[in-house]
C-alpha cells in the first residue's frame, strides 16, 4: 500500500488570497491531514462555495468542484450519495455557510451525511470587499454598516449542536496543530462533521485579528474533566466562553444517513449497471396494466 | 351504440371521487377502451368540488372530450358546476340523499339513484361509490362481472368479505338503474372494444418516472409542488429496488445543486419541479452549464406567475425556461406530447445531458403530467443508454503532477469526462471561467475559446435528435397549418382530423425539440402554409414569437391562446381554425 504525502495534495496553484490570510492554513491543514490519512487524491472530493474560502477547491490536488455561492453542502452530499467510498470535504466561508446557505447547513446537519463540512470563518465579506457578515458582532463597522452592526452574531457550535450534528468543532487557523487533528478526526467520524475555523482577513477585519483571538480563545483540551460526548455539558462550556472554543466540542455516535437509508446499495452508485433488468421493467410495466 | 363516450364523477374533494374514476377506467382499459380523464381539482386539502371526467373511445384519443354523456354527481353542487358540458342527450345520475334538482332551463333527463341507502343497507355508505359505478354499468351497458378482478386487485386484501360486498354494491346499482332505464339512458350503451390487447393506463408523470428509472436514474433529490410531485412519490417507491434512493430536501435549490452533485460523481440524478421551484434553480442550470455536468430537470408547467393557478393547466414557462438563465449555457429543451413521448424523451434527455454534457430540460404541462391516458406498452428494445464520452475506469498519466484536460478544446466541443475516483483524471470543476485542466482563467483568449467550444456541443443537436417534429401528413402545401407543443396535440390533431372530413386542407406541426430550436424541419412547412396558427396555453403567444423569431413570416402566423386555467378542447380549436378559413377561402 503506498503512502502519502502533503506533497501529493499540492497542485501548485498560487491562491488569490491577502499575504497573512487564515485560509493558508486551512488549506494546509487539509492537505496534511489527507496525507496523514494516508488517503489518495483521487478519492478525495472538496467540494467548495463562493467567496475567498471557495477558491479553497482549486489550491488542493484532488477532485474538486467550486460551485456556487453558498450551495457547497447540497453539491457535497449530491457527490457522496453518488459514490460512498469518496471522501468528501465540503468547504466553504461563514458567509456561504450561515447567510445564504444556512438553510442547507442546519439540513445537512440533520441529515448526518457522511461528509465533513469546513468553515473558514472570518467574520465579515472579504471578496465584496468588506461587508458584514452574519458572524460580525454586533456594532461592528464596515461599509453595509456604517453606523456599527445592530444585528447580532449567529453562534454555529449552539445553532449545530441543536441542529443534530454529530461532530461539532471549532479551531483557530494559527494553531495548525489541532486544525489539523481536527480535521482528521472530522473525516474519520462517521456522520456529518462541522469544523468552524476562526481564519482571520488581515485586510478587511481589523477588530477579529490574530492577535484578538490569541488573548479571547479557551482550548478546550484546557479544561478538566471536558467531556464531548456530553451535550449539556458542551452547551454550557459554549454559553460560559461566549462560544470563544477550540476543540472537539462535541461528538456523538449515531448511524449516518447512509447507513439508515432502506435499499440503498452499498456499492458506489456511480459503479453500477445503469440498465434495468427486463423481467424488472416487464413488472413495473405491469403495474399499469 | 356509442363509440366514444364521456362520463364525469363529481362531489366534494376527499369524498372517493378519484377512486370512482379508477376503479371504472381501470376496467374498461383493460376490455380494451382507449380511455383519457382529467381531473379538476383545487388547491385544498379536502372539501371543495372536484371531478374526473373520463373519456372512453374505441379509438385513440389524446385529450378531453368537448361534452359530455353522462354526469355521475354526490352533491348540488356537481350539478350545478358541470350540467352545461351535456350534450342535450345527456343524463344525470344522482344521489337520492340530497334530494338532486335539475337546472330549470336544462334539457337533460335526471335519474336519482339511492347510492348512500343502497350502500348503508348493504353495511356501509362508504360503498355509495360502488353502488354508482352499477348504476354506471347499466347506462353503459356493461357487464358487472368485468369489475371483479379489479375489485379483487384493491379490496383483496383487506381481508373479509371486502371483495363480495362491493361487488353486491355494485350489482344493486345495475339492478336499480336497469329498472328506470328511460329511452334517453339506453342511447348511451357502449359499443364493444374492438382490440383488447394489454395496453397501460397511466399519467404523463408515470410515464417520466419510469422513464427516468429506465434511463438508469439512482438518485432523485427533490422538493414537492404541484403538479411534480408524482414523480418522486413514483421513485421513493421503487428506486430502493436497484440500490437507489430519494431525498425530500430543504428546497429546490438544494434540490438540483444535489443533483448535480451526484451526476458529477458520476452517477445518473434528476429532479423535477414546476415554475415557481424552475425559477429557484436556474442559477443552478447555470452552473450545469459551465461546468458541464449533465444534468436533467422536469419542469411541469402550471399556471403562473406566482403562485398563480397551481392545479389549473398553461404553457407559460417557455421563454423562461429556454432564456431565464444569466449569461449563456448551451441548454436542451425537450417537450413531449403524449405519456408515451414522455417516457422516451425522458431516456432521451438523459443521454443527451451525457453525451452533450449540459442541462436538459424536459418540458411538461399539467394537462400531460396529469391526464391519465391509455398508453402502448413500452418497448424495452427501444432502450438504450448513452453516456457519450465518460471515462469510469483509470487511465493512465502523462506526467505525475499534470491536471487531466476536463475541458480540453475538441472539433465537437465535448471534452472527455472522467468521475472522481478515478486515477490519472484529477481536475477542477468551476463554475469560474476556467482553461482546458479547470483552473479559473480571465485572459480574453481563454475565454472566447471555452465560450466557443461549450457553444459548438449543440451545433449537430437539432440532426441527430430522435423526433424533433411530428407531423400530422407528410405535405407542405395547405392552407392552414396548426401548430402547438406538449399537451395540445390530442385536441388539435381531432380539430384537424374534423376539418379534413369537411374536404378543407389542414395540417398539424408539433414540436417536440424547444431548444435549439429545429427550424430546418419546421421552415418548409411554414413556407408552405397560407396561414399559421400556433395553438398555445398562455397569454402572450411565446411558441409563436419563438417560431417568428427563428423562422420569419412574421405576418403569417397567428396565435390561438386560452389562458383561462382548462386544458384545449377539440372544438375550440376547430370552430376557430374554420372561422379562419371561411372568412380567407369562402367570404373573399
Amino acid at each position: 500500500m503506498s503512502t502519502s504525502t502533503i506533497k501529493d495534495f499540492r497542485n501548485g496553484v498560487k491562491p488569490n488570497w491577502c499575504p497573512g490570510c487564515g485560509d493558508f492554513s486551512v488549506q494546509a491543514a487539509i492537505q496534511r491531514s489527507a496525507a496523514n490519512l494516508n488517503l489518495s487524491p483521487e478519492d478525495l472530493a472538496v467540494i467548495s462555495g463562493i467567496g475567498c474560502s471557495g477558491r479553497i477547491s482549486g489550491y488542493i490536488r484532488s477532485y474538486g468542484l467550486h460551485g456556487i455561492h453558498g450551495r457547497a453542502l447540497p453539491i457535497a452530499q449530491g457527490v457522496k450519495m453518488g459514490n460512498r467510498d469518496l471522501t468528501v470535504v465540503a468547504a466553504g466561508g461563514d458567509g456561504d455557510g450561515f447567510a445564504i446557505g444556512i438553510g442547507h447547513t442546519i439540513h445537512a446537519m440533520r441529515r448526518n451525511m457522511d461528509i465533513t463540512y469546513i468553515v473558514m470563518d472570518n467574520q465579515i465579506y472579504g471578496l465584496t470587499k468588506g461587508q458584514t457578515s452574519p458572524r460580525s458582532e454586533d456594532g461592528f463597522i464596515t461599509p453595509s454598516t456604517p453606523e456599527g452592526s445592530i444585528e447580532k452574531a449567529l453562534s454555529p457550535m449552539e445553532m449545530a449542536i441543536t441542529s443534530g450534528a454529530s461532530f461539532v468543532a471549532q479551531c483557530f487557523s494559527a494553531d495548525i496543530k489541532e486544525l489539523t487533528a481536527t480535521i482528521e478526526a472530522g473525516i474519520q467520524h462517521k456522520g456529518f462533521s462541522i469544523i468552524n475555523v476562526y481564519s482571520p482577513c488581515v485586510t478587511y477585519n481589523k477588530v477579529n485579528t490574530y492577535d484578538w483571538f490569541k488573548e479571547n480563545l479557551t482550548k478546550l483540551s484546557d479544561i478538566e474533566g471536558y467531556d464531548a460526548s456530553n451535550r449539556e455539558m458542551a452547551m454550557n462550556t459554549l454559553m460560559k466562553h461566549n462560544s470563544l472554543v477550540t476543540g472537539v466540542v462535541y461528538q456523538e455516535m449515531k448511524p449516518s444517513y447512509q447507513e439508515l437509508v432502506k435499499g440503498y446499495a452499498k456499492r458506489p452508485l456511480a459503479h453500477m449497471n445503469l440498465e434495468l433488468q427486463p423481467k424488472l421493467f416487464d413488472e413495473l410495466v405491469n403495474e399499469f396494466v | 351504440m356509442k363509440k366514444d363516450l364521456s362520463w364525469k364523477v363529481g362531489g366534494q374533494q376527499g369524498e372517493g371521487i378519484e377512486s370512482t374514476g379508477e376503479i371504472l377506467s381501470k376496467t374498461l382499459n383493460r376490455l380494451g377502451f382507449y380511455l383519457y380523464g382529467y381531473r379538476h381539482f383545487s388547491s385544498r386539502i379536502k372539501g371543495g368540488h372536484t371531478n374526473n371526467k373520463i373519456r372512453i373511445s374505441t379509438r385513440k384519443v389524446q385529450t378531453v372530450a368537448d361534452d359530455l354523456d353522462i354526469l355521475l354527481a354526490f352533491d348540488q353542487e356537481t350539478i350545478d358546476l358541470n350540467y352545461h358540458e351535456l350534450h342535450e342527450k345527456g343524463i344525470i345520475i344522482a344521489d337520492t340523499k340530497f334530494k338532486p334538482v335539475k337546472p330549470e332551463d336544462s334539457t337533460v333527463e335526471l335519474y336519482p339513484v339511492p347510492f348512500t341507502e343502497i350502500a348503508s343497507k348493504l353495511g356501509t355508505s362508504l360503498m355509495k361509490n360502488m353502488v354508482a359505478i352499477g348504476a354506471t354499468c347499466a347506462v353503459m351497458d356493461l357487464k358487472i362481472g368485468d369489475f371483479s378482478v379489479v375489485i379483487q386487485e384493491i379490496f383483496g386484501r383487506k381481508g373479509g368479505d371486502m371483495v363480495g360486498k362491493n361487488m353486491e354494491a355494485i350489482q344493486e346499482g345495475y339492478a336499480y338503474m336497469q329498472q328506470s332505464l328511460g329511452e334517453k339512458a339506453s342511447a348511451l350503451f357502449l359499443a364493444k372494444a374492438e382490440n383488447n390487447h394489454k395496453r397501460m393506463f397511466m399519467i404523463g408523470n408515470d410515464a417520466i418516472a419510469l422513464g427516468a428509472l429506465t434511463a438508469g436514474v439512482r438518485f432523485m433529490p427533490a422538493y414537492p409542488i404541484t403538479p411534480a410531485s408524482d414523480i418522486m412519490e413514483y421513485l421513493i417507491k421503487k428506486l430502493p429496488r436497484v440500490g437507489g434512493t430519494v431525498i425530500q430536501t430543504e428546497d429546490e435549490i438544494a434540490a438540483v445543486t444535489m443533483a448535480i452533485g451526484t451526476n458529477y460523481a458520476g452517477a445518473r440524478s434528476f429532479t423535477a419541479s414546476s415554475g415557481p421551484g424552475i425559477s429557484l434553480m436556474m442559477e443552478a442550470i447555470g452552473l450545469s452549464g459551465m461546468t458541464e455536468t449533465p444534468l436533467v430537470v422536469v419542469d411541469t408547467q402550471r399556471g403562473g406567475p406566482s403562485t398563480g393557478l397551481p392545479t389549473k393547466q398553461e404553457q407559460s414557462d417557455l421563454m423562461a425556461i429556454i432564456y431565464g438563465n444569466h449569461g449563456e449555457i448551451p441548454k436542451v429543451v425537450i417537450a413531449p406530447s403524449t405519456a408515451e413521448e414522455a417516457f422516451y424523451d425522458t431516456i432521451e434527455a438523459f443521454n443527451i445531458a451525457d453525451e452533450y454534457q449540459c442541462p436538459v430540460i424536459l418540458l411538461s404541462d399539467l394537462q400531460l403530467s396529469l391526464a391519465k391516458q391509455t398508453v402502448e406498452t413500452f418497448d424495452f428494445d427501444k432502450v438504450h443508454i448513452r453516456r457519450g464520452k465518460l471515462i469510469t475506469s483509470d487511465i493512465e498519466q502523462t506526467e505525475e503532477k499534470d491536471y487531466f484536460k476536463r475541458y480540453e478544446v475538441t472539433e465537437d466541443g465535448i471534452s472527455p469526462r472522467v468521475i472522481p475516483g478515478v486515477k490519472g483524471g484529477i481536475h477542477h470543476v468551476t463554475g469560474v471561467e476556467h482553461d482546458e485542466t479547470g483552473r479559473p482563467n480571465e485572459t480574453a483568449h481563454n475565454r472566447k475559446q471555452q465560450m466557443d467550444k461549450r457553444m459548438r456541443k449543440l451545433s449537430n443537436l437539432t440532426e441527430r435528435f430522435p423526433n424533433p417534429i411530428t407531423v400530422n401528413v407528410p405535405t407542405k402545401r395547405t392552407n392552414l397549418l396548426l401548430i402547438g407543443f406538449n399537451a395540445t396535440r390530442g385536441a388539435i390533431e381531432e380539430a384537424v382530423q374534423r376539418l379534413r372530413e369537411e374536404g378543407l386542407n389542414v395540417n398539424h406541426l408539433q414540436i417536440r425539440l424547444i431548444h435549439p430550436f429545429p427550424t430546418a424541419a419546421i421552415k418548409p412547412y411554414i413556407d408552405g402554409a397560407d396561414h399559421v396558427l400556433v395553438v398555445e396555453s398562455n397569454a402572450t403567444g411565446q411558441l409563436a414569437n419563438i417560431i417568428k423569431m427563428n423562422v420569419g413570416h412574421v405576418d403569417k402566423i397567428q396565435s390561438m391562446l386560452k389562458y383561462d386555467g382548462d386544458p384545449f378542447q377539440p372544438h375550440y380549436i376547430y370552430d376557430a381554425s374554420k372561422e379562419l378559413l371561411e372568412h380567407v377561402y369562402i367570404n373573399n
